[in-house]
C-alpha cells in the first residue's frame, strides 16, 4: 500500500505530508509535522490530550484519520498564542498554578478557548460538562475550572474595552 | 488564604509566582516521555501475554526476524540471569529478580499483559505486524485473582521458592502469602471486651490505578562500546539508572539518563518497564530505539495500588478514649513478592491515634495481576477506610460528635509516633481544631444529603539530594537539581533559592540535570522533593553566599567574618557590594562562583490531613455526587502557596475517584475487562465540586522555611470521608468499595 | 502492516459502488467507533470508504409536512444547532449529545451510533422511541425501514453488502419526547440503561400515542409496546407509570458485565422510564399549551 499524500493547513500554515490511510491525525502531527504539543493519552477519546479544532470543531485529533484533514483547516495548541504573546486561557492557567506535570494542559487549552470561542459567559457547570472529555489527573479541577473562568471575564472585559 | 497568626514574614515563601517552565507547558513545547526524538530512531513494540498465568515452553521469533524493516528482537532469554539483589533509588529497595520480570517474562508469565518479546522496526506499522510474526508457545496454568481466592488452601501457588516471611517458624510450604508484617502491643482483645463501644466489620477495596494520563515512554541507544543513554519521563531518573544497570549488568557510569518532563506518576513512575527492554534492542540494532506504551498496556501491566480485605474492631471507653484496636489487613502484592504497602498499612493503621491496646497483622498476598506499586501514601488509604469509618461508626455509637472523637485520641507532640520515635512539631491538633471552626462543618447538612468527615497521616520522607547554584557573570542564578518536576517544584526551588539569596524570584533559573551532570538524587516520591531537595538548594545557596562574602571581603581587605549578607547585598560597615557587583568582577576576585550540596535528612515530619464531605444520594438509582469537600491540612510552611494547594486538591480527587467508581474488573479468565478510561471511570471535571482547601502552617522547625511533605497525605482521608457522607446519608455502613451506584441501590433495597 | 484504502467518494453511488465491490470496506462518518476499533484490532478493514464528502449526507433537511432529514454524516452536536430540530425532538437531540465528550460529539453521528449496533447506543432508544425511520442505499436501490430494524444483535445490523444509511427521518412532532441514561459518572460513560419516550396528548391532557423504547437491557434496544400501551388512555397519573415501568421490566434481557448487573440494569429500566415519561409529558403539556396560545 503506497502513502497517500495530504495537503491541509494547520495553525493557518499551508501543509503537505504522506501517511497510511489509517494514521490518525494525531500522529501526523506528532510524527511528520513535529508539533507534539498535541499528546496521546488514550488513543481512544476518552482523555482529550489530543484535542485540536478542526473546521472550528474541537475534536480527538487521535479519532481522526491523517486523510480526513485533506482540505482542512486544523488548530492546535501551538497556534494558541500569538507569537511569543499567551492567550489570556494559557496566562490564566499559568497564574492559578492550573497545571501540575502539565501533560493533559495543551487539550484543556485547546478545548477551552473551542468553548471561550462560541460561549462567551459559561457558568461553572457549564464549563465542567465542556471540559468533561479532558482528563486531568493532577489538579482536581479547581484551579483549571477557576481559570478558565477568570479568562472568560478577561476576554469579555477586552472586547467591552475594544467596543 | 487563610493565613495562620504570628506567620514569618518572607518576602516570596507562600507567595504565588508563575513556574519557570509554565510558559513551555502551556504552549505545548515541553517535551515529555512520548515526545523525544532521537536521529535514526527505530521504533519498538511489545507482545504482551493473553494468559494470566501460564509457562512459556517456547518463542520463535524468526518469521518476525525475517520481516523487512525488523531490525532486533528480544525475549527474556536477552536477559543476564536474574538473581536476587537489591537496589536502592526509590522510596524502597528493589529486587532486581523481579523488576526484570516487570519488564519481561522469563520463563513463565504471571499476569495478563506481561511482556513476553518486543521488537524494533524501522517503522511502528513494521513493529506491529513483526509482533503477530511471534509465536509463543504457552502451557496455560491455573490462576488466581482475588486476594481470598489466592489464599485458599487449593489456590494454584505462584512461585514455589516464595515462602511467607514474618512467621515464628520457616515454613515448609510455599506460599501465595508472601510477607507477615505485625505490630502488637498490650492486650487488645482483652481491652476491647471490656470497652463500653466497639464495632467489627469487614471492608474491602479492590485494586486501583494511579492514572497518569501520560504514557510511559522512553527512547534508549546503547552503543558498541557499551555506553548508554536513555530519554525517558520518571520520578527519579537515578532510580531508571540504577534499576537498568543492574539488570543489565552494567556500570552504572555507562548509563546516562536524560530526565524528561514527566506528565504524571503518583508513584507509578519510580520504576522499569521499558528501559531495559529499549536498551537490550537498542545493543542488537546498533540505533535508538523508541517504546512507548498503549494505554490498555498500561492498565494491564504497570502498578496499580492493593486491593484489600480488612477485618477491624475497634473498641472505646464511655468518654470515646480508644482502648484497643485489633486488625488483620491482607493486601493484594500482585504476581511479585516484594510490595512494600503492608508495612505502611500496619504501621499506619492507628498511628495518627494513641490507641494502648493494639494488634495489627498485615498480608502480603500473590495474585495473578501486575506487581503493586506505589501509589500516593502506599498503602494508607486502604488501611485508613476501615479506621476512619469504624471511627465514625464509634462517634454515632457513643453520641460524640466526630471530630470531638478524634481530638480526644489524637498524637501529639513529643509522644510516640508509629515507629516508637516521638513525634515532632505535628499540626494535627491545629487541623482538626481548623476544621471545627470551618464554615462547612457548622453549615445545616441539607435535605437527604450526609456528611462524612475523617483524617488520615502520612509519614513523609526526606533521603538524598543533591543540587548545585551556580552564579552568572551578570548575578543571574541558576540553579541544578536532580528531582523531576512533577507539580510545580522548579518554582518552589526558585522561591528557595531567592529568598535565601536575597534576589528576585525572576533572577533565579531551574534546571533538572540528567545522572551523569548532577549528583544523586532520590525519586520525587514520598512527598520528600521540597523538604529534602529543597534543603540541598538552599544549603548550596548558602554555599555561595559565603563564597560571595568572602568576594566582598577580599575586595575591601576586611575579615571575611565581619562581612553580613543582607538582602542580596555583602555588607561591611556603610560598604557594600551587591550581587551583580560581586558577580561582575569574578573574573579578577577569584574565578566563578558555584557550590554543591549533598544532603539525606532525616528530620522530616509526618503530615495530617481532616476531610469534610457532604454526599447527596439517589436512593432510586444508588447514585452518588459529591456536593461540597474541605480539605483541611498541616501543610508545615506552603513555599508555594497554588502548588500545595493543588497537591490538597489533586489527592482528594484521587480519593473520591477511588472511593466511588475506580476499580480494576478481571473477568473469569483472569483478563483485566477494564483496561480503558472510559470503563476505568476516573474523575471528570463534571464530577467533582470546588475542592475547598485549608492550609494549617504549623513549620518543621528542622527545615530552614518549615517544609512538610504534603503530597501524600491527601489522597488518605478521602476514602471514608466519602464512605462515612454515604452511611449518614443512607443509614447504612459502606463497608466496600467502590461505593458504585448497583452496590449503594443493592444495600438500599435489602435494608427496606 | 496491510494499511486499508482509504476512499472518499462524493456521490452516494460511488459510496454504494465502493461498499459493494469490496465484502472487507467499512463506511467512515464521525470515526469514533470505527477507528477505535481499528486501533485495538478488533474491527481491521480492508478500505474506509469516507462519507463526509457526499454532498447532502451532511446536515439538516425540514421535510414536507413538518419532520426533519438528518444527513448520515451530521455530527451530533450539529443536531443541537438546528433550533427547529432541538425545539421539535429534544429528546432525541439530547440522547445524541450525550454520547463521549464535546470533542466526541463533534465527530460522532446517530447514523454512526445505530450502525454500530451496540445495544447502549444512547440515540437509539430516543430515535425508536420517536418512530424514526432510515433510509438506505445500496447496490438496488433506496428503501426506507425503521430504526429499530437495523441493529440485528451486538455489532450486527441488517444492512446487506453495499447497503449504506444514507439519511434518519424524524416525522413531524404532535407531542413530546425524552431520554434519560443511568451512568456512574456524570459524563464519558457508556450507558447501564437508557430509556426514550415519545408521547401525544390529546384534547383534556389525555394521553393518545406513546412510544417507550430501552437500551443495553437485550441484544438490541427494545421498543416496549406494552409500555407504551399503559400510558394511552390517561394522564400518565401514577398507577400508569408503574404499569409501564412493570411493562418495561419484563421486557428486559439483560447480562451481567463490568458497567452493571443484570438485576439493577432491569431496576434501572423501571425507574428511568418513569422519569423520562414525566419530563416528556412536562413537555408535551408545555407544546400543548403554546400551540393552543
Amino acid at each position: 500500500m503506497s502513502k497517500l499524500l495530504v495537503s491541509t493547513t494547520v495553525n493557518g500554515d499551508p501543509q503537505q505530508f504522506l501517511c497510511d490511510p489509517d494514521t490518525s491525525l494525531l500522529d501526523a502531527l506528532r510524527e511528520e509535522m513535529d508539533l507534539t504539543g498535541s499528546k496521546e493519552g488514550c488513543g481512544s477519546g476518552d482523555c482529550g490530550a489530543c484535542t485540536v479544532v478542526l473546521d472550528g470543531k474541537m475534536v480527538c485529533s487521535c479519532l481522526v484519520l491523517a486523510p480526513e484533514a485533506e482540505g482542512r483547516q486544523v488548530s492546535t495548541i501551538e497556534g494558541v498564542a500569538e507569537g511569543n504573546q499567551l492567550h489570556p486561557i494559557q496566562r490564566q492557567f499559568l497564574e492559578h498554578g492550573a497545571l501540575q506535570c502539565g501533560f493533559c494542559t495543551p487539550g484543556f487549552i485547546v478545548a477551552s478557548k473551542a468553548l471561550l470561542d462560541h460561549n462567551p459567559d459559561p457558568s461553572e457547570t457549564e464549563v465542567r460538562y465542556w471540559l468533561a472529555g479532558n482528563l486531568c489527573r493532577c489538579t482536581g479541577y479547581d484551579k483549571i475550572v477557576r481559570a478558565v473562568m477568570d479568562a472568560a471575564a478577561e476576554l469579555r472585559q477586552d472586547r467591552r474595552t475594544a467596543a | 488564604m487563610n493565613a495562620p497568626e504570628n506567620k514569618q514574614q518572607f518576602r516570596l515563601v507562600g507567595t504565588r509566582p508563575v513556574r519557570p517552565d509554565g510558559v513551555e507547558k502551556v504552549t505545548g513545547k515541553a517535551i515529555y516521555g512520548p515526545d523525544h526524538v532521537s536521529p535514526g530512531m527505530l521504533q519498538g513494540a511489545v507482545l504482551r501475554s493473553p494468559h494470566p498465568h501460564a509457562r512459556i515452553r517456547g518463542i520463535d521469533t524468526k518469521k518476525a526476524e525475517a520481516l523487512a524493516g525488523v531490525k532486533a528482537v528480544v525475549t527474556g532469554q536477552d536477559f543476564p540471569q536474574a538473581a536476587d539483589k537489591l537496589v536502592a533509588g526509590a522510596e524502597s529497595a528493589s529486587n532486581l529478580r523481579w523488576v526484570a520480570q516487570k519488564c519481561m517474562a522469563i520463563g513463565k508469565v504471571f499476569y495478563e499483559g506481561q511482556a513476553v518479546a518486543a521488537v524494533a522496526a524501522t517503522s511502528h506499522a513494521v513493529a506491529e505486524a513483526a509482533l503477530k510474526l511471534i509465536e509463543v508457545d504457552y502451557e496455560v496454568l491455573p490462576h488466581v485473582i482475588a486476594i481470598e481466592d489466592a489464599l485458599a488452601e487449593d489456590a494454584p501457588v505462584l512461585h514455589d521458592d516464595v515462602f511467607t516471611q514474618g512467621l515464628a517458624e520457616k515454613p515448609t510450604k510455599p506460599s501465595n502469602a508472601s510477607m507477615r508484617f505485625a505490630i502488637e502491643r498490650g492486650d487488645a482483645k482483652a481491652a476491647i471486651a471490656g470497652a463500653a463501644a466497639s464495632f467489627t466489620g469487614r471492608f474491602t477495596l479492590q485494586p486501583v490505578h494511579q492514572g497518569y494520563i501520560e504514557p510511559h515512554a522512553c527512547v534508549a541507544q546503547w552503543n558498541a562500546d557499551g555506553q548508554a543513554q536513555i530519554w525517558c519521563s520518571s520520578q527519579g531518573h537515578f532510580a531508571i539508572r540504577a534499576m537498568t544497570a543492574g539488570i543489565l549488568q552494567i556500570d552504572i557510569a555507562s548509563v546516562r539518563v536524560h530526565p524528561l518532563e514527566i506528565g504524571g506518576g503518583f508513584g507509578g513512575k519510580t520504576t522499569v518497564y521499558l528501559e531495559p527492554v529499549a536498551m537490550l534492542l537498542s545493543r542488537k540494532a546498533g540505533r535508538p530505539v523508541r517504546l512507548t506504551m498503549k494505554r490498555t498496556d498500561i492498565f494491564r501491566s504497570t502498578g496499580p495500588a492493593p486491593g484489600a480485605v480488612i477485618d477491624i474492631t475497634l473498641g472505646a471507653a464511655a468518654d470515646g478514649t480508644l482502648v484497643g484496636a485489633e486488625i488483620e489487613l491482607k493486601y493484594h502484592g500482585g504476581a511479585f513478592p516484594g510490595a512494600n504497602e503492608v508495612y505502611s498499612g500496619v504501621g499506619g493503621a492507628v498511628g495518627h491515634y494513641r490507641v494502648p491496646n493494639a494488634s495489627i497483622v498485615g498480608w502480603n498476598v500473590l495474585s495473578n495481576i501486575p506487581t503493586m506499586h506505589a501509589y500516593r501514601a502506599p498503602g494508607a488509604p486502604q488501611i485508613n477506610f476501615a479506621v476512619e469509618s469504624a471511627m465514625d461508626e464509634l462517634a454515632a455509637r457513643l453520641g460524640i460528635d466526630p471530630i470531638d472523637l478524634r481530638l480526644k485520641n489524637i498524637v501529639h507532640p513529643g509522644e510516640p509516633s508509629a515507629s516508637g520515635v516521638p513525634l515532632g512539631a505535628i499540626g494535627y491538633a491545629e487541623a482538626l481544631e481548623a476544621a471545627k471552626a470551618h464554615p462547612h462543618w457548622s453549615s445545616p447538612v441539607a435535605p437527604g444529603q450526609g456528611r462524612g468527615v475523617a483524617c488520615g497521616a502520612w509519614g513523609n520522607y526526606g533521603g538524598p539530594s543533591t543540587a548545585s547554584v551556580k552564579l552568572g557573570e551578570d548575578g543571574s542564578v541558576l540553579v541544578t537539581e536532580g528531582s523531576p518536576d512533577i507539580g510545580g517544584s522548579r518554582a518552589s526551588m526558585a522561591i528557595m533559592a531567592a529568598e535565601t539569596l536575597g534576589v528576585a524570584y525572576e533572577k533565579v533559573r531551574v534546571t533538572i540535570a540528567d545522572t551523569s551532570s548532577i549528583g544523586f538524587s532520590m525519586v520525587t516520591g514520598g512527598s520528600r522533593t521540597t523538604f529534602a531537595t529543597g534543603k540541598a538548594v538552599i544549603q548550596a545557596t548558602e554555599g555561595v553566599i559565603e563564597q560571595l562574602k568572602d568576594r566582598a571581603a577580599r575586595t575591601w581587605g576586611v575579615d571575611v567574618a565581619a562581612v553580613t549578607w543582607e538582602d542580596g547585598t555583602a555588607v561591611h560597615g556603610d560598604q557594600r557590594l551587591t550581587l551583580a557587583q560581586i558577580a561582575a568582577k569574578t573574573g579578577t576576585t577569584g574565578g566563578p562562583i558555584s557550590a554543591e550540596a549533598v544532603v539525606d535528612p532525616h528530620d522530616f515530619l509526618p503530615g495530617f490531613g481532616v476531610h469534610i464531605c457532604d454526599t447527596e444520594v439517589d436512593r432510586e438509582t444508588g447514585h452518588v455526587l459529591v456536593k461540597r469537600y474541605t480539605v483541611v491540612q498541616d501543610v508545615g510552611r506552603a513555599i508555594h502557596a497554588d502548588y500545595v494547594e493543588g497537591q490538597m486538591q489533586g489527592g482528594a480527587v484521587q480519593g473520591i475517584g477511588w472511593a466511588l467508581n475506580e476499580a480494576y474488573v478481571y473477568d473469569r479468565s483472569g483478563k483485566l475487562d477494564n483496561a480503558g478510561f472510559l470503563d476505568y471511570r476516573m474523575p471528570v471535571a463534571s464530577d467533582m465540586p470546588m475542592i475547598d482547601t485549608v492550609m494549617v502552617e504549623v513549620p518543621n522547625p528542622a527545615h530552614p522555611y518549615g517544609v512538610k511533605g504534603v503530597g501524600e497525605v491527601p489522597i488518605v482521608p478521602p476514602l471514608a470521608a466519602v464512605g462515612n457522607a454515604v452511611s449518614r446519608a443512607t443509614g447504612i455502613r459502606m463497608h466496600d468499595l467502590p461505593i458504585s451506584p448497583d452496590r449503594v441501590y443493592g444495600l438500599l433495597r435489602a435494608a427496606e | 502492516m496491510s494499511s486499508p484504502a482509504y476512499h472518499a467518494p462524493e456521490t452516494i453511488e460511488q459510496a454504494v459502488a465502493l461498499l459493494a465491490g469490496d465484502a472487507g470496506a467499512r463506511p467512515l462518518a464521525g470515526g469514533t467507533d470505527l477507528i477505535v476499533q481499528m486501533r485495538s484490532g478488533r474491527n481491521a478493514p480492508s478500505a474506509i470508504v469516507d462519507l463526509k464528502r457526499i454532498a447532502g449526507l451532511s446536515g439538516i433537511r425540514a421535510l414536507p409536512g413538518g419532520g426533519f432529514a438528518i444527513g448520515a454524516a451530521t455530527p451530533c452536536t450539529a443536531l443541537k444547532d438546528d433550533a427547529a430540530l432541538a425545539a421539535a425532538w429534544p429528546g432525541v437531540v439530547e440522547a445524541a449529545n450525550l454520547i463521549g465528550s464535546v470533542q466526541v460529539r463533534n465527530r460522532a453521528t446517530m447514523a454512526g451510533n445505530l450502525c454500530n449496533a451496540s445495544p447502549a447506543a444512547d440515540s437509539v432508544p430516543a430515535l425508536v422511541a420517536a418512530g424514526a425511520t432510515c433510509l438506505v442505499a445500496g447496490p438496488n436501490g433506496q428503501r426506507e425501514v425503521p430504526v429499530e430494524a437495523i441493529p440485528a444483535g451486538p455489532g450486527k445490523t441488517s444492512l446487506a453488502p453495499g447497503e449504506v444509511l444514507v439519511e434518519i427521518r424524524l416525522p413531524a412532532q404532535l407531542g413530546a419526547d425524552a431520554y434519560l441514561r443511568s451512568i456512574p459518572r456524570s459524563e464519558m460513560d457508556i450507558a447501564v440503561v437508557g430509556a426514550g419516550v415519545s408521547l401525544v396528548l390529546g384534547a383534556g391532557g389525555v394521553c393518545t400515542a406513546a412510544r417507550v423504547a430501552i437500551g443495553a437491557v437485550a441484544p438490541t434496544v427494545v421498543l416496549v409496546e406494552a409500555a407504551g400501551a399503559a400510558l394511552i388512555g390517561g394522564k400518565l397519573d401514577d398507577a400508569a407509570l408503574e404499569a409501564a415501568a412493570d411493562a418495561v421490566r419484563a421486557a428486559c434481557r439483560p447480562i451481567d458485565d463490568k458497567r452493571g448487573t443484570a438485576e439493577y440494569r432491569t431496576a434501572m429500566a423501571g425507574v428511568l422510564v418513569k422519569r423520562t415519561a414525566k419530563i416528556a409529558l412536562e413537555r408535551a403539556h408545555k407544546n400543548q399549551g403554546r400551540s393552543q396560545a
